[in-house]
């Protein structure tokens, strides 16, 4: 708004001097506040500015020069000759010598330190006051200790979106660094944010990784080769096998190519014998074993369709999830499927058909684990679904031991590479169990729950004292266990030997007493085949088979039931575990199919 | 006086397993060798002035009274005085 005062002046007036004069005050102009305009403006947030008057410091830091400092030490032979002696003049020395002798304190001094002298010269020839008693003694079985695992890091996985640990591997020398792999088995849980990244951790820093390695897809499996510590095989998600040089940096050196490759994801890769050191073999769910030369990584020298038919069916496959190969038996190896069953094959068979040696069934999941015993190659570990199971090659219808149904699922099982009797398991509820079988075969001899998330995998190393496990989350613990579970007991070679001869002996018994009520069960079927041939066996056998259990099934279910409920009655908490259920259900399907 | 002296230190060497005596004074030099020992004089005067003030650093009341040094081979006796120090090596009996 503009102010304007307008007056008017006559021509002739200008320049005429100016007469000033008094007037009242007037007002000209009026302004007043308009609200209507504040909303034009905003009222501004009161802050604090603080102004400081005071003179301008500064802050600088200085280190001086390390000061070193040594220790030295003079050697004093002789001395301490007064002055007017010459020590190398003989005569000027005996004199002064004899001079000293002389003296009424040299005397008494001699006098009363002869004696203390003379006591303990008497001692020293009394007795050896520092004999070692009870020497033979000393190896004397270790306290009772209580076998206890004590975590000492964790590696927790960088990414924001956590995948899985599913691989360990430990560094073939020293054991100081582990290489973890990290995927997501989960059916299609890969988000596109998700990081492809594994790491190798150094342990003394869980903060941060050592290395990173790049795949082109999540890698599920990685293996450390035990000829060459910078090496290191991995299969991936995506059904390929990389391989990485640590010296060469994180991209992988060479990648299968993806025709060859397996089309599922390869769940174990194991590094073989052989004179060059670069031969591995992979196992994946899509049916096939394929063996490959790590310097020529577009085909794999060698092919295997796990077909139980044994005529090589991709079709009928079994779908492989673990692998099993021990150096000191380079021909023969063992797979272990998704369908429960473990398959022995042996590498130099001519024929495909001849690959497959034999199955060993007793398992109702897919078998996470499985491993031969370091010091008795002939029994073997699996761990599959609720049990972990200890097998003799010789007998291939059942297991010679095994745990009770737990209630978790169990996930990846190791033994112990200094204890014959000891091997490790873990579960999905976080749990870690510690087995003894010569000291409890019921239950762990330790349990320990790790993390809060399901377990996935396992990994001991080399000296039977660290461990570590991975979890869902991407997490990798590293434990200790006390030196009680890791050194080598008095007699346990032996006491090991003893059980599992003892065990295998048993079941050879049972199977042969089986196959005797087979024989004889066919002998007697055969002959009332013969008799009336209303009735055809063959389909009464599956169906009422199946309705008859069904039946008896749910009889059971019921009786438990009542049963719970009484005793729910009596006590607040009850804890029965369901799977007794199913054990009864097993068994009597299992006398059923006998005595049939 | 200085019969008796001798006797008591005759004396001791006479005991079994001992190799040999010494007598060194204030300043470090030896005033009686009975066996070719000298390198233990001066040596051992400074371990002993050294073992002296530990103890007296740890408690002003104390005072070292004797100091023994048993070894693989033999074991050397130390009986310390203000002004003396009798030195006493001995093969002790296994």
């Amino acid at each position: 708004m503009e102010i304007v005062h307008v007056y008017t002046k006559k021509r002739n007036e200008f320049g005429r001097q100016c007469n000033f004069s008094d007037r009242p005050a007037e007002l000209h102009v009026d302004i007043l506040p308009d609200p209507s305009l504040a909303s034009n403006f905003i009222e501004r947030d009161p802050c604090d500015i603080p102004i400081q008057c005071t003179q301008e410091m500064s802050e600088h830091e200085v280190n001086t020069e390390r000061f070193e400092s040594d220790t030295r030490g003079i050697n004093h032979v002789e001395g301490g000759w007064p002055k007017d002696v010459n020590p190398q003049e003989m005569e000027q020395t005996i004199r002064f010598r004899k001079k000293v002798e002389k003296d009424e304190h040299y005397f008494s001094t001699i006098m009363q330190l002869g004696s203390n002298m003379e006591h303990c010269i008497k001692q020293n020839n009394a007795i050896n006051i520092y004999q070692e008693y009870f020497e033979e003694e000393e190896v004397v079985e270790e306290s009772e200790e209580q076998p206890s695992a004590k975590t000492i890091n964790v590696f927790r996985d960088p990414n924001e979106i956590k995948r899985t640990a599913t691989c360990l591997s430990w560094h073939p020398d020293g054991s100081c660094k582990l290489a973890v792999a990290y995927s997501s088995l989960g059916f299609q849980n890969i988000s596109p944010d998700m990081s492809y990244d594994s790491y190798i951790w150094d342990i003394e820093s869980p903060n941060k990784p050592e290395m990173t390695l790049k795949p082109v897809s999540l890698l599920v499996c990685l293996e450390y080769n035990p000829k060459d510590s910078h090496i290191l095989v991995g299969g991936s998600y995506n059904g390929q096998i990389a391989y990485w040089d640590t010296r060469k940096g994180s991209q992988p050196v060479e990648m299968s190519t993806i025709e060859h490759s397996h089309r599922d994801p390869v769940y174990k890769v194991i590094w073989l014998q052989s004179k060059t050191g670069t031969d591995t073999f992979s196992a994946s769910t899509d049916g096939q074993v394929l063996w490959w030369d790590i310097r020529k990584m577009s085909e794999p020298t060698e092919r295997l369709v796990l077909d139980p038919n044994k005529k090589g069916n991709l079709d009928n496959a079994l779908g492989a999830i673990s692998l099993e190969f021990e150096t000191t038996m380079p021909t023969k190896f063992m797979v272990g499927t998704e369908q429960g069953l473990v398959v022995s094959c042996n590498r130099k068979a001519k024929t495909p058909a001849e690959k497959i040696v034999c199955t060993y069934s007793g398992h109702h999941g897919p078998i996470y684990a499985l491993q031969r015993n370091p010091f008795f190659p002939k029994n073997f570990l699996t761990v599959a679904d609720w049990t972990a199971r200890i097998w003799s090659e010789d007998i291939k219808e059942s297991s010679i031991m095994w745990t009770k149904y737990h209630m978790a699922y169990l996930s990846d099982g190791c033994w112990s590479p200094v204890r014959p009797s000891v091997f490790f398991t873990v579960k999905m509820d976080g749990t870690l169990d510690v087995w003894d079988f010569l000291f409890k075969q019921n239950d762990p001899t330790l349990s320990l729950k790790v993390c809060d998330e399901a377990l996935y995998s396992l990994r001991v190393q080399d000296n039977g004292r660290f461990l570590a496990c991975g979890s869902q989350l991407g997490t990798a613990t590293l434990l200790e266990i006390s030196p009680g579970l890791c050194t080598l007991q008095r007699n346990e070679k032996a006491l090991a030997t003893a059980m599992f001869e003892r065990e295998t002996k048993r079941e050879k018994i049972l199977e042969a007493r089986h196959r005797e009520m087979r024989l004889k069960e066919r002998s007697r079927s055969e002959q009332s085949k013969d008799e009336d041939t209303k009735e055809g066996d063959g389909e009464e056998s599956v169906e009422e088979l199946a309705t008859r259990t069904e039946a008896e099934f749910y009889e059971i279910v019921e009786a438990e039931l009542k049963k719970r409920a009484k005793e729910q009655e009596k006590k607040a908490i009850i804890e029965l575990p369901p799977v007794k259920m199913f054990e009864n259900f097993r068994t009597i399907a299992g006398e059923r199919l006998m005595s049939e | 006086m200085s019969a008796e002296v001798e006797e008591t230190l005759k004396r001791i060497q006479t005991h079994k397993g001992v190799i040999g005596t010494i007598v060194v004074n204030a300043e470090g030099n030896t005033t009686l060798i009975t066996s070719t020992k000298v390198d233990y004089a001066g040596l051992l005067h400074q371990l002993t002035m050294k073992a002296r003030s530990t103890v007296r650093d740890l408690d002003p009341q104390n005072d070292l009274t004797f100091l023994r040094i048993r070894s693989k081979k033999h074991e050397i006796m130390v009986a310390p005085d203000k002004e003396y120090l009798l030195i006493v090596i001995q093969n002790p009996s296994e």
